[in-house]
């Protein structure tokens, strides 16, 4: 069970820098912590990020188990046209999330 | 007549207290790691400091989450633009925190995220520009409670 927040502006004028945020819910285990038992508890992290802008990838990003649990990732881009953003999570274990947003640029 | 071993009452302590330092003895990045993690993004280039601005609080009460933001000062044009950003921890197990790829489209160098902090230690980020060169800040973080690499759950 996975969820992202994704924080677009709805609108922009065109040129105008805006900030992207995104969170995903998730539990970012860092393989360095042990059970009761002493057994290592397995490595469970996101280990990408790429946000797309009408197709054309405008920011990645490589995440280590140093990045806190439920991923808050936020940067910047130039908004050129009306379209879409599309979000892409993939780490251990298969995960893999996708989000996306519009934006209207006038 | 049977005599123990003669185990005095200071070797007993001293070995008990050696193994306890094993046994807490985290598994933890050295700045050696940080600074050969920092080798195998930049190559050869030389880091210069400066441009880059390193947000984090200084004193951190919970390591577990720490907000950070690098901004680097320098323009976002297709001739001369951040390229990436990278983060290195000095004493955590691993020393990479992460790295961020920007574009020239970005409009502003600027990320931010929240990190966790085993220890007490300093986060350098190192950006790198268009033209190949190599900026970085540091700052020295004081952690009180550290994110629990340790802890038995």
């Amino acid at each position: 069970m996975a969820a992202a927040l994704i924080n677009v502006p709805k609108k922009a004028k065109r040129g105008d820098i805006i900030e992207i945020k995104t969170l995903m819910s998730h539990i970012m285990e860092t393989g360095y912590r042990h059970m009761a038992s002493g057994e290592i508890v397995p490595r469970d992290i996101i280990t990408g990020f790429t946000c797309r802008y009408n197709g054309a990838e405008i920011f990645r990003a490589d995440l280590y188990p140093a990045i806190a649990a439920n991923p808050f990732i936020s940067f910047f881009t130039t908004a050129t046209e009306s379209g879409k953003f599309e979000f892409e999570w993939i780490g251990d274990n298969g995960f893999s999330e996708t989000a996306s947003a519009t934006i209207t640029v006038e | 007549m049977h005599r123990p071993p003669p185990t005095t009452r200071r070797q007993f302590l001293g070995f008990a207290s050696g193994a306890l330092m094993v046994t807490l003895r985290p598994a933890e990045a050295t700045p050696a790691m940080q600074s050969s993690a920092i080798r195998q993004v930049v190559g050869e280039a030389v880091v210069r400091a400066g441009k880059v601005k390193l947000d984090i609080p200084p004193l951190v009460e919970n390591g577990n989450t720490v907000p950070m933001t690098v901004v680097v000062d320098n323009p976002m044009t297709p001739d001369n633009h951040v390229k990436s950003i990278h983060v290195f921890n000095e004493k955590n197990p691993q020393p990479n925190v992460g790295n961020f790829y920007l574009g020239p489209n970005a409009g502003r160098a600027q990320v931010a995220t929240r990190i966790r902090l085993a220890d007490s230690q300093k986060i350098t980020a190192i950006a790198k520009l268009s033209d190949g060169s190599f900026w970085s800040a540091s700052v020295d973080i004081i952690v009180t409670l550290a994110a629990c690499t340790e802890e038995v759950i």
